[in-house]
């Protein structure tokens, strides 16, 4: 057995810089707690320099319970590299906050949970990635201490501790018939063990994975903790659990069930089609940009649904997940890294962006046009791979159903992005790190479009 | 070469962004230089080409992009793309000269046509089907800022249809597109290396499917009815010069694809099919001309016949795909199709150009509220009747040579349906003629209406804008050797692709 902490390096440097941030923090002067945000941005850095590294060799086991493979170097490089300019996000809004120091460190310990979730190989520790993810996210969620944020907060608790209750009974009941936890066992197992049980147990354990996906149906939090959390916070829980999510939900499709054992695909697919079509059917109506975006990625964990349903099927499965994962990450953070410069909610808010502020403007207009898909942004790429993913699996009602709901998106997404062109320009003074974050973003999304190739040959 | 021709505008753009606060006539200045430009590099490109060129890819360059999928940069030219290489270069020059006295977010205007240009001609040189789409996706995306910013009328609602239905129109053709990829061994986006050994040979019913998507992605493009809807209002609420792109290089990007994508690579499946774009090419002919009939705004009018034009196109690839009869008159047919691309774009570019001098003198389309113009405009009434002779076909000009060899090519071609369809479609030329006389009696000749007294003749960067481009129509219809040189050798390599 594997048991060589390195190969854990990076998850070790955040979790390194999330204990020392809690520690400086409670010594630290009110004034000088900016150094605990410092600390964590640091962390965060040094795990993603040494995730680029450790991506470069071969793929590896460690502790029996963390695959070091490409889907868990992506999910290391897509979590820490969004991680880190929400923490410069935050950095710039929460300045002075009395719990700034809690706020950096309770958002390293979700992005810990998240990798630990795309990483994991053994469904004990999934449920233990699973739970630490999600605490410190709804305690984020309420971190505003207002009406909104609690409502937010309470309902995105008791969804999580119900669903999450129920992907234990899953992983038990897996277990019991399976003889195991570990995904390689079970694989082993499950193939001779009663199809009843197994499709029970492994439903109840997609229900816990669906909530912190975003999809169907355990979406509901996801558009009221998108308006009623703190903006930065909305953009970390709408973007970065997601990533350990599919990750993880990538596997159970490719590495635990056995081929045959249960009929993955046609119920992911059907999962994947309900959720596009409702994320993108609740987007239409929407006047707040936050709720807006809050379906616009309902919606677009819908379409990564696909290649996880084609997870096993499809040698495109794999390549399509993890570039539209990352791509989705980088973009969609960018768009709401806009909604925190600019600072308004309403659809009105956004007249005239694009002359108010060239820079801003043009950056959400990126973003939004790769959430619709438009070449030569990463998202298209991405779909692109998601929609050969569907093909080549033999689902192509999928793939038409998906692109006839990228038509449908786009009607949307227009009706933010055409107020930005015209109009008189409200005065606007956005703030300064979110600027560099919502242009940086962009810029990233279209380079990892153009550049898709230099990416996907790694 | 070909690489700079592509991205020069595009350079032009970028270089006007990064001046803070350019002039106005700076602004143009750069823009027109840029385009003139590239008009003479494509001229040159031609010029080193030759005339007789061998149907070989010329200018080619092939680096690697995306190779874990097999797509790559891969752009060239051949006796099919130069052509319309140059008719882009020319009309994004002429619009250029167009819009010089346009002052309204000038900037913007020019950065973005440049930006158009570049992805016109990267989309006609493309040899990677993925690259193909990038720039297909991308002229969507320019042409609905240019309706949306710069248009009149219902414009926000004329610009979402043209997006909603083209992008969906888009995607399908993704989804055929990747298709021709899974079914490639092995998977390529390569477009040479698909026309060397055509995907999905072994299997009939997914060749037909992947047919039915690039095909329907290409006819919401082009369009052909029933998918022209989105047109009419496009182009009605567009400004004159973003007209002109649209119906003049825009549409010619559906009946592109198919030459270039569709026929060759599923050469089996559109043989079986033939019989789908032999049928909407005619109705798209006969039922454009007849709407456009009934039409009492001249822009709509003119956008209507376009339906009925690029109909004679479709009609000819579609007999093209009867391989039993006689193979010179089918590439007669193709040959036929790709000089009304041609023809098209230069003489429907500059009737959208004349109806935009309508529009900024009398602030109105309405047929009825023009007549007389003769008098008070002369040389607006001259270029207006040349272009609308030259539209419905008269000889000497562009149009005859183009439908003339659409006709003979279909007819000749020895298969009863494609006989029959040509030959009925020979009524669309009739009523083109009947309404375009119509027009001419109505808004050139006869008693001034309300609106006549507005109507100032053109100014003189109208005039430079719109003669080079009917002179060219007229240059084509007396002179079509050079051109059609260029184009026989691509035809009968697309029938002989077509045929095995």
């Amino acid at each position: 057995m594997n048991e060589n902490p390195a190969d854990l390096a990076p998850e070790l440097c955040v979790l390194l810089a999330a204990v020392l941030g809690l520690l400086a923090g409670m010594f630290l002067p009110r004034a000088g707690q900016w150094r605990v945000a410092a600390v964590c941005a640091a962390g965060l850095a040094a795990a993603l320099a040494v995730a680029l590294v450790a991506a470069t060799r071969p793929g590896l086991m460690a502790f029996d319970a963390f695959t070091v493979d490409p889907v868990t170097h992506v999910t290391r490089i897509a979590v820490f590299g969004t991680t880190l300019p929400v923490v410069v996000l935050a950095a710039g809004r929460m300045r002075g906050h009395p719990r700034e120091s809690e706020f950096s460190v309770l958002i390293l310990l979700a992005a810990l949970g998240t990798v630990l979730l795309g990483a994991s190989s053994d469904l004990l520790v999934l449920v233990a990635a699973y739970l630490l993810a999600s605490i410190p996210a709804y305690a984020l969620a309420g971190f505003g201490k207002d009406g909104p944020g609690t409502e937010a907060a309470l309902k995105y608790y008791l969804m999580g501790a119900f669903l999450g209750v129920l992907m234990l009974a899953g992983v038990t009941l897996l277990y019991g018939v399976g003889r195991g936890t570990s995904y390689a066992a079970l694989r082993d197992g499950l193939g001779a063990a009663p199809g009843a049980a197994v499709a029970v147990g492994t439903v109840a354990l997609l229900a816990g994975l669906l909530f912190k996906a975003g999809a169907v149906p355990g979406h509901y939090w996801v558009p009221d903790v998108a308006e009623g959390a703190p903006p930065v916070v909305a953009a970390f829980v709408t973007t970065v659990p997601k990533i350990g999510a599919f990750a993880a939900l990538f596997r159970i499709g490719a590495e635990v069930l056995p081929p045959g054992a249960f009929a993955w695909a046609p119920l992911v697919a059907l999962v994947a089609a309900v959720t596009m079509t409702l994320g993108n059917l609740a987007a239409f109506a929407q006047d707040n940009v936050r709720r807006l975006l809050a379906y616009s990625t309902v919606g677009q964990a819908g379409y990564l649904l696909v290649p996880v349903a084609m997870a096993g099927r499809a040698a495109l499965a794999e390549p399509a997940l993890l570039y539209y994962v990352a791509a989705y990450a980088v973009t969609n953070l960018g768009a709401f890294a806009v909604v925190v410069a600019v600072g308004r909610d309403d659809l009105a808010g956004y007249t005239g962006l694009l002359r108010a502020s060239p820079a801003l403007g043009t950056s959400l207009v990126v973003c939004l046009l790769g959430l619709v898909g438009t070449p030569p942004t990463a998202v298209f790429v991405g779909k692109l791979l998601m929609f050969g993913a569907a093909l080549e699996g033999h689902y192509a009602w999928l793939a038409a159903l998906a692109a006839a709901n990228s038509v449908a998106s786009v009607f949307y997404y227009l009706r933010w992005i055409v107020p930005a062109f015209g109009g008189p320009a409200a005065p606007l003074r956005p703030a300064r790190s979110a600027l560099v974050v919502a242009v940086a973003l962009a810029a990233v999304s279209l380079a990892l479009g153009i550049g898709s190739g230099l990416v996907l040959a790694t | 070469m070909l690489t700079l021709v592509i991205f020069l505008p595009l350079a032009a753009a970028l270089a006007l962004l990064a001046v803070p606060r350019p002039g106005h006539r700076a602004v143009l200045a750069v823009w027109i230089a840029a385009t003139a430009a590239d008009l003479a590099l494509v001229a040159a490109m031609w010029a080193r080409h030759g005339t007789s060129g061998t149907g070989r890819i010329a200018f080619e360059t092939n680096a690697r992009w995306i190779p874990s999928v097999g797509a790559g940069y891969h752009v060239g030219v051949d006796g099919l793309s130069l052509p319309l290489l140059a008719l882009t270069a020319l009309l994004f020059a002429a619009c250029a000269v167009y819009s010089l006295r346009q002052t309204y977010r000038i900037r913007a205007f020019a950065v973005l046509f440049l930006f158009l240009e570049t992805v016109c001609l990267g989309l006609f040189a493309a040899l990677d089907l993925l690259l193909f789409f990038v720039f297909f996706d991308l002229s969507i995306v320019g042409m609905y800022a240019v309706i949306l910013l710069w248009g009149h009328g219902d414009r926000a609602r004329s610009a979402l249809k043209f997006f909603l239905y083209t992008f969906l129109g888009s995607l399908i053709l993704l989804l055929g597109f990747i298709g021709l990829y899974l079914g490639a061994d092995p998977h390529t986006f390569d477009m040479a290396e698909l026309i060397r050994r055509p995907p999905l040979e072994g299997s009939p019913g997914l060749a037909g499917l992947t047919l039915l998507a690039i095909g329907t992605g290409l006819a919401i493009k082009t369009p052909v009815v029933p998918f022209h809807t989105w047109l009419p209002p496009a182009h009605t609420d567009a400004p004159a010069a973003g007209s002109a792109i649209l119906a003049g290089v825009m549409l010619k990007m559906g009946t592109y694809g198919l030459v270039r994508i569709a026929m060759p690579m599923l050469p089996d499946a559109w043989r079986r099919y033939a019989w789908v774009p032999l049928a909407v090419g005619l109705l798209s002919v006969l039922y454009g001309a007849l709407v456009a009939l009934a039409q009492e705004n001249l822009k709509r009018l003119v956008a209507y016949t376009s339906v009925n034009h690029m109909g004679y196109i479709v009609l000819a690839l579609g007999a093209a795909g009867y391989a039993s009869g006689d193979a010179a008159a089918r590439r007669l047919a193709v040959t036929g199709a790709v000089t009304q691309m041609v023809s098209h774009g230069l003489v429907t570019g500059s009737l959208f150009l004349l109806c935009g001098v309508l529009y900024d003198r009398g602030r109105s389309y309405d047929l009825g509220r023009y007549g007389g113009l003769a008098r008070g405009a002369p040389v607006f009434a001259a270029l207006t009747a040349v272009a609308a002779f030259a539209s419905l076909g008269l000889p000497g000009l562009s149009g005859f040579i183009a439908e003339f060899q659409i006709f003979t090519g279909a007819i000749g071609g020895g298969s009863t349906p494609a006989a029959v369809a040509a030959a009925v479609s020979v009524l669309g030329i009739l009523i083109t003629a009947a309404l375009f006389l119509r027009v001419l009696h109505r808004a050139v000749l006869g008693e001034p209406g309300e609106l006549t007294g507005r109507v100032t003749d053109v100014r003189r960067p109208e005039l430079a804008a719109v003669v080079p481009l009917l002179a060219l129509s007229l240059a084509i219809g007396v002179a079509p050797r050079p051109l059609l040189d260029t184009i026989e050798p691509v035809s009968a390599a697309v029938v002989a692709l077509v045929a095995r």
